[in-house]
């Protein structure tokens, strides 16, 4: 087993995760921010952590430009139970 | 914007609009569904993860919105507002769904004792873009869909729809303090989720 496998979260690991939301908001207190970065430096399982967060997020923000798209069906049976069907394009006879 | 079309440019402001909701204007009405309804409806299939429901919740947030025009006063966004009543409607059709829930992988058993298992249909959705990959989308997307509700809530509120933690938690009506832990843990779930994709 390398040394690495053998890591075990001690009471730092657990203060980086605790603040690590914080971090990627830009929300932790400058000295916090150091005081993580330098345990980031030496411990690759919170690294490998953060850096598997920071690429879930950058995943989940692309699903901003990708919405659901509200079909035309759902749309027209929204009007016609707001009683806006006046609005609803007829169809051609 | 497609389907029906509708003159948005009647109204210039969030304010003539509201003024002329409150005075019952049809016209008023086709602008703020025609404006809000794609959104409400995104957030909707994304927390229910089902094109009925969610036709659902957009049915029931407008009406409602329509309903109780005159007791919005205008402390928030229209548009937040409106993804109140959509997560709130949202949240009681997840509750609801608690109790009536039948697990998918248990067979139906028939009367001759022979065992079928349902078929599920692919509520997959429509993306407005192919942008991203659809396999990364889909993984995504079921992935949210596994988080518990309230995560889920938060986290499709604050990283999908942009809202600050100071918004999400004024919409669902939660303190800040429990909205970022709510974050925090859905973030990490989700990481969770998605770390044998991401190695």
């Amino acid at each position: 087993m390398s040394a690495q496998s053998q890591h075990t979260h001690t009471n730092s690991c657990h203060e980086v995760l605790a603040h690590l939301n914080d971090y990627i908001d830009g929300e932790l207190a400058p000295e916090l921010c150091e005081a993580l970065e330098a345990h980031l430096e030496v411990c690759e399982d919170c690294r490998v952590v953060f850096d598997t967060l920071n690429k879930t997020l950058y995943l989940v923000h692309q699903l901003r430009n990708t919405s659901p798209q509200l079909p035309e069906t759902v749309e027209y049976r929204l009007f016609a139970v707001l009683n806006l069907e006046q609005f609803v394009p007829k169809k051609p006879e | 914007m497609t389907g029906i079309e509708i003159d948005l440019d009647i109204y210039p402001d969030e304010a003539s609009l509201l003024e002329a909701l409150k005075r019952g204007e049809p016209e008023a009405c086709a602008c703020l569904v025609k404006q809000y309804a794609p959104r409400v409806y995104a957030i909707a299939i994304r927390m229910l993860n089902d094109p009925d429901d969610a036709e659902e919740v957009l049915q029931e947030t407008f009406i409602s919105a329509c309903k109780n025009i005159h007791k919005f006063e205008g402390r928030s966004a229209l548009g937040t507002w409106l993804h109140r009543i959509a997560t709130n409607a949202a949240l009681m059709h997840l509750r609801k769904r608690k109790h009536r829930e039948v697990s998918l992988d248990e067979p139906i058993e028939m009367a001759g004792g022979e065992d079928i298992y349902r078929e599920v249909e692919d509520g997959s959705l429509a993306p407005d873009d192919h942008a991203m990959n659809s396999e990364v989308r889909d993984m995504l997307e079921k992935a949210i869909a596994q988080l518990p509700e309230t995560l889920r809530a938060v986290f499709i509120l604050r990283e999908i729809e942009g809202y600050s933690t100071e918004e999400t938690a004024n919409i669902l009506g939660i303190s800040v303090s429990a909205t970022k832990v709510r974050l925090h843990r859905a973030r990490l779930r989700l990481r969770e989720l998605l770390a044998p994709y991401l190695a």
